[in-house]
Order: C-alpha cells, then structure tokens, then sequence
C-alpha cells in the first residue's frame, strides 16, 4: 500500500526541471509519486545559452536532464504531451493524448511565449521568433537562402537574436518601437553608447521605428513597412517584442490571473488555489513577471520547501544582468534609472573607449542602489555585491566607476564580502558556503562548480567564485603555485615574454639570469619550445640539445620497447603512386610494421635508434620531408577530396590543406596543433574536432577554432565565416601566434580557449578586431617562423657529428638485445613479457 | 677494490644528457654535466617500461639531487644512487665512474 500522494508538474522547461532536481534531493522525496508533463520533444534544455546552438552546441550538449535521471528518481515523463486542461473539482489533469491522471498537488511551470505584435503579415514566410531549439533549426534553415535579417525589438534577447543572424552571414538590421536600446535596462545614455558600439559592428539600429505592415519583398522574401513610410527588404523577420506568460490552463479553470496576463502567486508560491503551485515565467508574484531564470530556481527552492514543511518565502528576486552581446559588454544593476525617492546619480562618459558607467546611490551616500555599465562592466561583480548585500559604500562613490588611479584601489575584494553575501545568484549559493566546501578540501573551481552548483547557471558570477576561492586558498595557506617547476619562479607566458624582451637564445643564459639549479624535464623542453617559436634555430643545435623531450631528441617517437617510429609528412594526405612505394619498399627493406595512422598519412614502426639515419635518408632522396610526428608542433593537415573529385564539393579542400600544411608545419607549439579542411558541410575531413578547422562554403571559408578530439571532445567555434583565403591565413597566422605565446606548457588549443577570460569573445577581439594592438606583431612572428623552416631530418643527415649520437652504444655496433619481435598477421611486432621468456634473453640487471 | 676499465672518451659523451655503453655484457648510461665536470653512470634498462631506454631521458636536478627522467614513463632516478624518487623501493644499479686523461673508466664491481 502506498502512502503517497500524487505531484503533478506541468512543463519540463528550465524551472520546471529546476524544481525536480531540487525535490530529489530534499527530504520531501519520498512523499510524492511525480509525474510531469513535458510539451516539447525533449526534455529540459539550456535556453539561456540557446545561442550557442549555432556555434555547435547540439541539441543534447544543451540538455539540463542528467541521462536516466528521471528513470533514477521514479519520475514518469509525458514526453511531447501537452496538458490540455485542468479540473480543480475532481483535482485531474488531462493531456492532449488524452491521459487523465489525478493530482494532491500541482505545480505549474509553462513559461512563457515570444509576443508576436498583431502587424499584418506578421504570420508571413520566414517570420519567426526565438525561444526553442525548433525555432533555431528554422531560423538556420532560412538563413540559408537569405541574405538580410530584421529583428524586431532591441531588447536584451533581441540583440542576441541579431548577432545569431550576423554570425549566420546575414546582413542585420534591429528595429525598435522605443526610442533606445535596452530600455528596460539602460538609461538613455547607455542606450546610445551600446548603439553606437553595435552599429560599429556592421548592424543597422532603427529606434522609434513602428511597424506597420509585412508584405512581398521584390529582392527579398518579405518586405516590412513602417508607420513612418520607410520600407525595409528582408528575407527573415525575427519578432522578439517581449514575452508573454502561458497562462490559458490556469486561466480555463479559473485561477487568478493578472489584468496583464500571469497566473497571480503569493509568498509560497501558491496560486488562488492552496493545492496548485506556480513558478517560473508563467508567475505573477506582487505584479512581477520575472524573465530570468534565477528568480524561476528561487521559486522552485520555495516550493519545494514548502512541500518538504519548512517555512519558505519567495520576496522578490534582483533582476541585475551582465552579458555580452555582440563582445559589447553590458551590465544593469538594481534601480539603473534611479527612480528612489531622492537617489543620486553619477555618471563617467569616454567618448574615445566607447566605455559609459552610470552609479545610483541612496540620498545619504551610503548604499548602492543601481547601476548602468556600457562597454566595460568589469566592474559588475564588486557594484552588485555593494548593491544586493547593503555594503556601505566609500566616501567618494564616483570612485567605483573612474578609471582607476595607481595611489588608491577601489575594487571590493572577496575578503570585503560578508559571509552571507550572495555570490551565485541562480543556485543561491552564498560566500559561506563556497568557503565550507573548500574547507572540506575542494581546491579546483571544477570541483567547487561540480560540488556548489555555482557558476554553472548564467555563469555571470564565474570570476568573482574564483576570486573568492583564491583567496579563500591563500587565506588557508595553499600557495596558488603557477611557477613551471621548480627552477623557474614564473608561468609559461611569463618565460615567454622574458625571451623574448631579453632575446635570449639559449636555455643556459636564461637559466643564469632567472632561474635556479640545473633544470629538469619540465622546464628544459618548455624553454626548448619557447626558444624554438622565437628563434626557429635547428632544435639539435649542440646549445639546444639536451633541452629536446626524447622523441625531438632523435626526431622520432619513442615506442614501449625503446624502438622508433618513422612518420614522413604526406601533406593534405595527397600522396602519388611513386610515393607510396618508396613508403612499401623502405618498410620492406628494414622490415618495419606498417600501418595508416589516423592522420592520413603512413607509420613505419620498430625501427631501432641506430637505423633512423639510413631509413630517414632513403626516404629524404626520395623526396618526403620530417612529419614532426615527435614534436609538440603542427602534425596534419587533414582533407576531403574536396571540388576536384566530389560531386559535392564546394572548393578544392586538398590544395588548401596542402599550402596550409606547409605553411605551419615546423612550427613549435605548447602542445600538438592539428587542422583538417573540409571542401562542404559534409564535413568529411571532420574539421571541427580540430585545432583549427576549415570548411568550404559557396561564398568563402568557414573558420572552426579549438576544437579536440583525444581524451576530452571538444566541438570547435565557429571564428569567421565567408573568408577568402588571404583573410583565412591572415587569422590563423594570428591565433596560432597568440596561442604561442599565451598558453600553458602542454595545453591544447581546446583547453586553452576554455580558460581564457571572456572566451570566444575574447579571442575574436584579439584575432579579428586586433583589441590588443598585436596583430602585425603576431603576424610578423609568424612570418619569421615559415621563412626560417628546414626539415629537421635533411638537417641531421647533413651534419655528420649529429649522427653520431644515432647508436645504440658509443662504444660498440651491437644492437639492444632486448628488442625483440614476432610475426603477427604478417608483420613484426614487440614479444609480449611471455614471449620473451622463450627468447632466452640475456640477463639485463 | 674498485677496477676501473676504460670505457670511451669523454669526447663520446653528449654535454647535458645521456650515451649508452656496453661493458661486460651490461648496457651503462652514462651521463655528462660538463658545467660540474659530473659524469654518472647506471644501468640502461628502466624496470617501468622494461625497456633500454635511460640514456636517452632528459637529466637536471629535483630538490638539489641530481636525476634522470624515464624517457617512456617519467620516473626520476636518483643519478648517484639509481634510487627512484617516485617509489624507493625501486632502485637500479648504479656504477662508479670517473674522468681520466680524456677517458671515461667504470668500475663495475663494489
Ligand atoms: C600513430 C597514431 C595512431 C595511429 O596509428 O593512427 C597516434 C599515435 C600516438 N598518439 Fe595520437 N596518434 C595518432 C592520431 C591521433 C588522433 C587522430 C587525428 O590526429 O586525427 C588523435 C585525436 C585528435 C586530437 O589530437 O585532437 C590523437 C590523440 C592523441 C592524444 C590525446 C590528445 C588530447 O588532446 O587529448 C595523445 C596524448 C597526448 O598528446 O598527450 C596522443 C598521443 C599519441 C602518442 C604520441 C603516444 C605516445 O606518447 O607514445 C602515440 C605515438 C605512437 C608512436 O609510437 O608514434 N594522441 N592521436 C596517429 C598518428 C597520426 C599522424 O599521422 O601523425
Ligand atoms: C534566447 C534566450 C536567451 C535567454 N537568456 C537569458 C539570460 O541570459 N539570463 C536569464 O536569466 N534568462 C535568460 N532567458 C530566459 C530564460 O530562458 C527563462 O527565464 C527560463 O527559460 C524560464 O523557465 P520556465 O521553466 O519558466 O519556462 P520555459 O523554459 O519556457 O519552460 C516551460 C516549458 O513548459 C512547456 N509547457 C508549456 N505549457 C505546457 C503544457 N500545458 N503542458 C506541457 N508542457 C507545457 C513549454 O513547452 C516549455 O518547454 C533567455 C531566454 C531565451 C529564449
Ligand atoms: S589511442 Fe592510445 S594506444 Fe592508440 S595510438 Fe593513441 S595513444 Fe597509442
Ligand atoms: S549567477 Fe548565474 S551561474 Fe552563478
């Protein structure tokens, strides 16, 4: 006999799914046999974060459902059902597949729906809106053909949707009924700024604009037609005029709802019915609608609480936001247009950095009540800690928002927090807790994140968590050690700059003036790499030597018997019939195991030390080349058959993967650098797992950017799109040398980008809008690595003393008794630890 | 009592890293810091990888005592003792070695 009751939850959304994550975990749990329903064909996925579909993220990387989590916790999913109606007296509901079931409670989390203004024609081909990953695939699908996109309304969500359909190739324009952008978050100052900034960015910004008709386009789909008899052509049109709450189910049986629409809750978050819940942005709580999801997960904690029977209220959320639209950074805080009785307003304006802070302050001078930051919100973390947590403010406020001066520091430290200041506001995660956890030995944000939740929602709070958990660490005495190793009191970047202001040419100088003891495995092939993109000297050169990992020590991979492998560059994978054979008739000759690598080229395995040199030079006589298969530098360029041969084919994939690969092959990196170059979408070079990877479309190159494949996938971003292939060097030339000199010893382009602050964003800045100022430096680096290149082997061949290392002893022709192989499928391979025993093997130690 | 032999010149040794020698039917890495006028000699063969490899690992100091890293696993081996610094209970032969008139002698008995 069961005891208990029914829950019934209609909507699987973001704050829907919030709520059952939360009731598992809450002592409530096992009161409750919890059944939902769940409209859309998939459950609960990242809407917050729905752009990001169109930069690779799949439909499942955005999912929020854990797999098997409702099957784990017992919770019975209508999948793609839609409960149609509701009936307060017999306390059922009913489903649009026609399932009845009967509730004790109920809690409705329906969100909400884009308003679509009643403007004739607003039902038009193409007029679509942006909320679902259904509306993205059609956005996708029409963007195709098109070639201009209006969206309407220039609100936080619409600037997001035009920068989607920028970064779909379209040419943007946003219409807005208000007289500025943002009007909810900015004033108009602000608003101007972000105009100015956004216009700069290629997008046509019409404010006051009141649309009055759409209708046929002549070179486009539709054409849009305004009250003040401008017309606008356009093949998409993007309605993103506001939201409106899903209310009809509660409205049919009789619940409160606003005058506004929203189903009208109180403290608890129960609507007029003490038996039906409701949360989220179909919610109505004190007039309120809230269209974020942090105040829908405070819902949630307050429903669950109350279910669990412990007292819980929901007294309003803060609607603050920080975002990045279009790499503009733009940030509200609390009363942005100072509408308290009495506030004080400071502003701070720079014309020529495009940077505009507006600060609200109580009449007395002490709180913080509100803030606007346009172009730089660095800021934000410290103005809303001032803010939400009531901190006093310093005696001149208006120092919050100068520009620092070198004699004073503003910034509010994470020490200057109090215990219970709010840090994550979309799990409610205070600065107590942060504290507790890593008391309890958390020591990684990966495991703070992974043990706290915060940082994981908006991700908004991310660098003030860090800064927190820094200190916290130092407080506790671990040393935050980013030293290389021991030798070298300084981070990678740091040995970087070092060598290169300095121009130090070798390990021992470098050593002699910044380091200590004798080095080690760590920091002498760092330096070796370091010394190698700087100066590209010939990395046997007696100086660099002993510097060189094993494997570039002898320009060949160190296989498990102490054998080599032999790996020649074939670039692009193109390779003549002639080729190959000399590959057929080397391996025969030595009797090397041959297989294909998984980089498109040919592997020539076992090949002991003292063979490299006569095996390197018939292979060098007739004509390949070192595939630095050893180095910690470019490995391949992989590619389709592209144009020449496919029916599909777009461009020719091959040559671009031919010129690109012998452009970067030499160059040494923080770790292995791979590209691949598609010549169409099929994507058959399968470019985007690569560091950089290129696709051919109809109107240029399609730039992918760190991507991996190996031990963590990582998708890559798409960088730039409709490139012509000077434009295309131009910018990986660039990145690659960014990354050069900015990454950590042994981190791939992935992993990288993915602690780089500000990301994509970022990189994009640096690469495309040269926001550091370093583009033709970077350039020139480059340059100064292709002019200087030489085949490694053809180098150790020439040079007689350089061979001599390439013998197994310096005083005898013997060979390592120690290898030895067996047959298997018809080739050599490594005797097993069995196998050898039957060897008979010479004692060794 | 030591007995030394001759191994090779010191003109066969490669400044800052390692060579391989064969004596008395065992495989020697011999290894040579010219700034200190150190050679070091222990037994090639690195009981992780099983393999004949210790020459060939890059060489410097951890915590003041000189080491050589395994080129395949990453073991450091204490280049005096042949003592492991990532597990002691793992310890390789380790042969006294000296500079004389342009030579490289071992002793591999004591
Ligand atoms: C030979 C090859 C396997 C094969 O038989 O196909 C191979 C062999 C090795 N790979 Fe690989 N990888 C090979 C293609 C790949 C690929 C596929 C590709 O390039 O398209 C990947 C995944 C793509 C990627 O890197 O994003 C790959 C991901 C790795 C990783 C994981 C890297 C990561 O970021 O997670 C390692 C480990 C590392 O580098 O730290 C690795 C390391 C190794 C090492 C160097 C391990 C070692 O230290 O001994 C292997 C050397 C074998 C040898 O004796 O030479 N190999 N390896 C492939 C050589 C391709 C070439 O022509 O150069
Ligand atoms: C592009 C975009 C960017 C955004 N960016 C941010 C941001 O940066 N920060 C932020 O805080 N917020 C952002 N938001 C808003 C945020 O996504 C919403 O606040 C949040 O999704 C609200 O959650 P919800 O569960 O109330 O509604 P939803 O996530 O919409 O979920 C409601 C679900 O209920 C389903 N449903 C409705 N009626 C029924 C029914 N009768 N039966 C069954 N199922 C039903 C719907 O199909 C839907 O799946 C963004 C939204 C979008 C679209
Ligand atoms: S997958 Fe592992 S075993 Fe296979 S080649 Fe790569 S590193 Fe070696
Ligand atoms: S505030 Fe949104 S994730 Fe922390």
């Amino acid at each position: 006999m069961s005891t208990k009751q029914t829950l019934v939850v209609i909507g699987n959304g973001m704050v829907g799914q919030n709520f059952l994550a939360s009731l598992v975990a809450s002592s409530a749990k096992d009161d409750y046999e919890i059944i939902t329903f769940c409209e859309e064909p998939r459950p609960a996925y990242d809407r917050v974060h729905l752009s990001a579909f169109f930069s690779g993220k799949t439909a499942e990387d955005l999912s929020l459902v854990e797999p098997g989590f409702f099957e784990k916790h017992g919770i019975t999913i209508h999948m793609g059902d839609k409960a149609v109606k509701i009936c307060r007296e017999s306390k059922t509901v009913v489903s649009q597949k026609g399932i009845t079931i009967r509730y004790d409670k109920l809690v409705l989390a329906t969100g909400s729906f884009p308003f679509v203004p009643p403007v004739p024609g607003h039902d038009r081909p193409q007029c679509l809106v942006y909320r679902t990953i259904e509306d993205l695939e059609a956005m996708a699908a029409a963007a195709k053909n098109g070639k201009v996109g209006v969206v309407v309304g220039g609100g936080l969500l619409g600037l997001e949707a035009a920068n989607a359909l920028k970064d779909l190739g379209l040419q943007v324009h946003v219409v807005e009924f208000a007289p500025r952008l943002m009007a909810v978050q900015l004033d108009e100052a602000g608003g101007a700024m972000l105009r100015r900034k956004i216009e700069n960015l290629g997008v046509t910004v019409h404010t006051g604009k009141n649309t009055s008709l759409i209708t046929d386009g002549d070179q486009c789909v539709n054409k849009m037609c305004f009250a003040d008899g401008e017309e606008l052509e356009t093949d998409i049109v993007l309605f993103s005029a506001g939201i409106r709450p899903r209310d009809d189910i509660a409205r049919d049986c009789a619940l409160e709802v606003g005058p506004r629409g929203g189903i009208v809750i109180n403290n608890q978050c129960l609507t007029s019915d003490a038996d039906i819940y409701a949360i989220g942005e179909c919610a109505l709580w004190n007039g309120m609608i809230y269209g974020l999801v942090a105040p829908g997960y405070a819902m949630a904690r307050t429903v669950v609480a109350d279910l669990a029977g412990n007292a819980a209220s929901f007294t309003g959320a803060d609607m603050s936001t920080k975002l990045k639209l279009m790499g503009v950074d733009v940030a509200s805080i609390g009363d942005a247009h100072a509408k308290t009785q009495g506030a004080l307003v400071y502003t701070y304006q720079n014309g020529d950095r495009e940077v505009y802070k507006r600060l609200v302050v109580s009449q007395d001078k002490k709180q913080l009540l509100g803030a606007v930051l346009v172009g730089d919100a660095s800021g934000y973390g410290t103005l809303l800690q001032y803010c939400i947590n009531g901190i006093e403010l310093p005696e001149n406020p208006d120092a919050l928002i100068l520009p620092a001066r070198s004699d004073e520091s503003v910034g509010l430290g994470p020490d200057a927090l109090p215990m219970s200041a709010q840090i994550c506001s979309c799990y409610d995660v205070t600065k107590g807790a942060i504290c507790q956890v890593i008391e309890a030995g958390c020591t990684t944000i990966g495991e703070l994140k992974a043990e706290t939740k915060a940082a994981t929602g908006c991700g908004g709070c991310a660098a003030l968590l860090k800064s927190v958990m820094n200190s916290e660490l130092a407080k506790q005495g671990f040393a935050v050690n980013t030293d290389i190793c021991e030798h070298f009191a300084y981070t990678r970047q740091e040995i970087f700059t070092l060598i290169s202001v300095e121009e130090i040419k070798t390990f021992d100088s470098l050593l002699e003036t910044h380091g200590k003891g004798r080095g080690c495995e760590i920091c002498k092939p760092l330096v070796g790499s370091i010394l190698s993109s700087h100066w590209n000297d010939f990395v046997l050169k007696t100086e660099h030597m002993a510097l060189q990992d094993t494997n570039d020590a002898f320009l060949a991979n160190m296989q498990k018997d102490g054998t080599y492998s032999v790996i020649p560059r074939i670039t692009g994978g193109e390779i003549t019939p002639d080729m190959l054979i000399v590959l057929g008739e080397v391996g025969k000759k030595y009797k090397l195991y041959t297989k294909l690598t998984g980089g498109q080229r040919v592997a020539l395995l076992g090949a002991p030390v003292d063979q490299l040199p006569a095996i390197w030079k018939e292979l060098i006589d007739a004509g390949f080349e070192s595939g630095h298969a050893y180095g910690k530098s470019l490995r391949t360029v992989k590619s389709c058959v592209g144009s020449s041969w496919c029916r599909y084919g777009v461009d020719d994939s091959v040559g671009l993967a031919i010129e690109l690969e012998n452009r970067y092959k030499g160059l040494r990196s923080p770790h292995k650098i791979k590209f691949a170059v598609s010549g169409c979408t099929r994507e058959c070079a399968e470019a985007q797992s690569k560091d950089i990877g290129i696709i051919a479309t109809e109107s240029g190159w399609n730039l992918y950017v760190c991507g991996n494949g190996g031990m963590k996938p990582r998708h890559a971003d798409l960088f730039a799109t409709s490139l012509d292939k000077e434009t295309l060097i131009k910018y990986i030339d660039r990145l690659l040398s960014f990354y050069v000199r900015t990454a950590d010893r042994l981190q791939r382009t992935s992993v990288w980008m993915e602690n780089m602050e500000g990301g994509l964003d970022y990189l994009k800045s640096v690469v495309i809008n040269d926001k550091l100022g370093l583009c033709e430096q970077l350039e020139q680096q480059m340059q100064y690595v292709i002019d200087t290149y030489q085949c490694e082997w053809k180098a150790t061949i020439a040079d007689e003393l350089k061979l001599k290392r390439f013998h197994h002893f310096v005083n005898s022709n013997q060979a390592d008794d120690n290898v030895v192989f067996v047959q298997e499928r018809g080739q050599i391979r490594p005797a097993d630890d069995d196998e050898r025993k039957h060897f008979k093997l010479v004692e060794v130690a | 009592m030591a007995q030394w032999q001759d191994v090779c010149s010191i003109d066969d040794l490669q400044p800052d890293s390692g060579v391989c020698a064969l004596v008395d039917g065992q495989q020697v890495a011999l290894f040579y810091m010219p700034k200190e006028s150190a050679v070091y000699a222990l037994n090639n063969y690195d009981p992780f990888g099983k393999a004949n490899v210790l020459s060939r690992g890059l060489i410097g100091d951890i915590n003041g005592q000189p080491v050589v890293a395994s080129p395949l696993y990453k073991q450091h081996f204490n280049l005096q003792t042949g003592i492991c610094l990532e597990d002691e209970t793992v310890i390789i032969p380790a042969y006294a070695v000296r500079m004389e008139n342009g030579s490289v002698q071992i002793s591999m008995t004591e």
